[in-house]
């Protein structure tokens, strides 16, 4: 039959499984809009901002492993793709990117609404292409959810001309679209590909000669579907794990095991247990600067088994003393097969004992914080939702306190760091999971960043759950310049947002604010009771609290700074006072960063 | 171990197995040009995607040719950089994971001959030239156009005999000069295309 561009890409969309595309029509891509006007297996989500669309496409691939779809029409529509496909490239999440593209003959002549977006996203796809001929297209699509899915995932675009999407060809699905890929400059590596045994082995061999190992568990684990396989191993061995922040999950954050996030904001009992280890086993993981610190003083006494289905993860940061490049989950079912079984060690109730000294902590004064409001949220939805986060405090909050029973339970921008990715993410996810319960973890500002997505979830009848954590703050901003700009604020004072209540209810949904732990549970039960329409809790919390532990930037575990030190100091300061006041707070806070961090810090990213 | 021993060790940084992620940061500093061979599959687009790689990552491009080779769907570049073994490394594999990358091959320590070609327009007053037909002969290159005033010299060779006459042409007042960058291929019967490991 002769087909059009744009319904051969439906029918190859169809034929990849899609069930979702998350879009907004324009100009270049009206073809393949009055395609989807007649196309009844995909839904078409229209969302109110492209970025949205890249957004959600993301967070329904992390929480299913399936390709997210969006499309957006050229020129302005493709630019605004940008920011979504850069932060799923960063955390290597399938996704294709489809874009229209101004007719052939007008490319390159500055035509309206062109912009070369093969150009502008070559460093942040693993792959894009400009379908110049319909006839290329089913191959070119073909290609685009085989480079997304396999090996290391990433976002991939294919960007369509309108004559192309416009133009017939005589085109048959089920004879015409690629049975398989076969590109022979790319060759990655799958589950089924053979595991390195002689590497392997050696990998055992350091297990058993390791005397304090850690497991180091990152994204990589979820992406390939390892739980099981770190769980075992953990078990068989007895080592701990501590996972990444794209890690949650890897292994059920309950499980005795299991010993929380490491880094920057991660638990000192994890960080203790990295820089102290004999032996680091990096599972999927690739040494983030987020991770390490300062690498010339990271984990220094430990040799290196590094999994990676990415041979240019292998020695990038740091040199291992065994690489294993191949398939996390396949490795793992290997090294299980020959590793030696282990019981629990000193070294065990040594990590076990940090975290007794070192448990992460916030004030038990009674009052509402962040930390709080996400262990509610744990345990009133029986630690069963997904959490979608924004980005800063509130996201390490989350990190450090929300706890993933499996994987793809945890939706968060890690690498990129994408204020305004929480909502629309989490919109994705409940498209992708009718069935559960979706929290969207977000701070005044970031939530401002997206919030137009409020009417796409209002729209669809979405039931999202979003928790604003209203510090009336750039809060991660303002830790950074409290912490090491000598408190010197500069733009951080959000002075006023929206009253977040009644916006959700000007978008269609239930707005409800709470300012005390009983109002935050109220809330929160309520917003259980609705299924039709998106939920926006206010949480009003304190302006000037911070996220500990923290290592700053560029620095190692001896700078790491502990909500335990600041309490002691304030606990001696307090002693010394008749009464205390929000002055002996700032005192408190000026004497303990001054103590624990005289150095500052080089790097001045914040997040 | 018992575990209060353990914390102290730690706690003193007296653990000390970084042995040898120490020395593999000496001998990683060892800066050192590299020739490196790059097949790509033959599409609009992968100078860019390639440029692009070495710009982003901060590797710097010496010299850069790309051609056909004798199959048409696949061509060849040759990239020269410098850096320490661990920067070409990386170089390598990013390279590698490029899609339309084929095999990347470094020369710089397999047998191999490197070529390059140099076009110069010198100034030839006619009492000069006598010497610098000389120094053509001698480094086997071709007076390929002649003016009243110029000479256009070609000549072909390693970086270091193109340097070589480069400097003794200098004198004479170089008015323009073109090299096309190197270009390597492995001695004996190996071809980068055909046959050889791919570098990973
Ligand atoms: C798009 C974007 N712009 C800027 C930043 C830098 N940044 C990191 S955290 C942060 C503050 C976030 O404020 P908010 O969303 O209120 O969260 P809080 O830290 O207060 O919990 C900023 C501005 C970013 N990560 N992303």
């Amino acid at each position: 039959m002769q087909l059009s561009g744009a319904q051969i890409l439906l029918e190859c969309l169809k034929r990849e499984g899609v069930s979702h595309i998350f879009g907004y029509p324009g100009g270049a891509v009206l073809p393949i809009y009055d395609a989807i006007f007649d196309c009844k297996d995909i839904k078409h989500i229209l969302v109110r901002h492209e970025q949205g669309a890249a957004h959600m496409a993301d967070g329904f691939a992390r929480s299913t492993g399936k390709v997210g779809v969006c499309l957006a029409t050229s020129g302005p529509g493709a630019t605004n793709l940008v920011t979504g496909i850069a932060t799923a490239y960063m955390d290597s999440i399938p996704m294709v990117a489809i874009t229209g593209q101004v007719r052939t003959s007008a490319i390159g002549k500055d035509a309206f609404q062109e912009a070369d977006i093969t150009g502008i996203t070559m460093p942040i796809t693993k792959h894009n292409r400009l379908v110049k001929r319909v006839e290329d297209l089913p191959q070119a699509l073909a290609e685009a959810f085989y480079i997304a899915r396999t090996g290391r995932p990433g976002p991939t675009l294919v960007d369509i001309p309108l004559d192309v999407s416009r133009n017939l060809m005589e085109f048959d699905v089920n004879r015409d679209y690629p049975q398989q890929v076969n590109i022979p400059s790319y060759r990655p590596a799958g589950p089924t590909a053979r595991v390195p045994d002689v590497q392997v082995r050696k990998a055992a061999q350091l297990i058993a000669e390791a005397e304090r190992p850690v497991l180091y568990v990152g994204g990589g684990a979820i992406a390939s579907g390892a739980q099981a396989e770190v769980t075992a191993l953990a078990e068989r061995t007895n080592i701990l794990v501590t996972t990444t922040l794209l890690g949650k999950g890897a292994i059920d954050e309950t499980h005795p095991l299991s010993i929380g996030m490491l880094g920057m904001h991660g638990t000192a009992y994890a960080n203790h247990a990295t820089n102290g280890a004999d032996l680091l086993i990096a599972v999927g993981a690739r040494f983030d600067d987020r991770v390490t610190g300062n690498v010339e003083k990271f984990a220094t006494g430990a040799r290196i088994i590094h999994i990676d289905i990415d041979p240019a993860e292998i020695g990038k940061v740091i040199q291992p003393d065994v690489p294993i490049v191949g398939d996390v989950k396949a490795i793992l079912a290997e090294l299980l097969k020959i590793v030696q079984p282990r019981p629990a060690t000193a070294w065990n109730d040594q990590i076990l004992e940090w975290k007794e000294r070192f448990p992460l902590i916030y004030p038990n004064d009674g009052k509402l914080y962040a930390e709080y409001a996400i262990e509610t949220v744990n345990e009133m939805f029986d630690y069963q939702a997904i959490m979608a986060t924004d980005v800063g405090q509130h996201q390490m909050w989350a990190a450090q306190h929300f706890k993933c029973k499996r994987p793809r339970q945890w939706v968060t921008s890690g690498g990129l760091g994408t204020m305004g990715y929480g909502l629309p993410a989490a919109i994705g996810v409940q498209f992708a999971n009718p069935d559960k319960r979706v929290v969207c973890l977000s701070g005044d500002g970031s939530f401002q960043m997206c919030t137009q997505e409020l009417m796409t979830a209002a729209v669809y009848g979405l039931p999202v759950i979003t928790i604003v954590i209203n510090n009336r703050s750039l809060g991660m901003v303002r830790q950074w310049q409290e912490m090491f700009y000598e408190e010197r604020y500069s733009q951080v004072d959000l002075q006023a947002s929206p009253d977040f209540v009644k916006l959700a209810e000007a978008y269609g949904g239930v707005g409800m604010r709470a300012t005390t732990r009983e109002e935050l549970r109220d809330a929160l039960a309520k917003a259980i009771e609705v299924t039709d329409r998106p939920v926006v809790i206010d949480c009003v919390i304190p302006t000037k609290e911070n996220v500990y532990p923290m290592i700053p930037s560029g620095q190692s575990i001896k700078e790491m700074m502990l909500r335990q030190d600041l309490e002691q100091v304030k606990a001696s300061v307090h002693a010394d006072a008749e009464q205390w006041s929000f002055a002996d707070e700032e005192r408190v806070l000026e004497q303990y960063v001054e103590a624990v961090h005289s150095a500052g810090s080089e790097d001045a990213s914040g997040g | 171990m018992n575990k209060t021993s353990a914390l102290l060790l730690y706690e003193q940084g007296a653990w000390h197995g970084g042995f040898f992620r120490v020395t593999n940061t000496i001998m990683s500093q060892i800066q050192q040009q590299h020739t490196i061979t790059v097949l790509v599959e033959n599409h609009a687009g992968v100078l860019a995607r390639v440029a692009g790689l070495f710009a982003r990552r901060g590797y710097n491009i010496d010299s850069l040719a790309v051609s056909v080779t004798d199959r048409p769907e696949i061509s060849r570049m040759t990239i020269v950089v410098n850096g320490d073994h661990r920067v070409l490394e990386q170089i390598t594999k990013q390279l590698n994971k490029l899609v339309e990358v084929l095999k990347v091959v470094d020369y710089t320590e397999t047998a191999s001959v490197e070529r390059d070609l140099a076009l110069i327009k010198v100034n030839a007053e006619p009492h000069h030239r006598g010497e610098l037909m000389q120094i053509v002969e001698i480094f086997r290159g071709r007076i390929i156009d002649m003016s009243d005033k110029t000479f256009v010299i070609e000549v072909t060779g390693g970086t270091d005999k193109l340097d070589k006459i480069i400097h003794l042409l200098e004198p004479y007042g170089i008015r323009e000069m073109v090299r096309t960058g190197i270009i390597a291929m492995a001695r004996g019967a190996k071809t980068a295309t055909r046959s050889g490991r791919d570098m990973d």
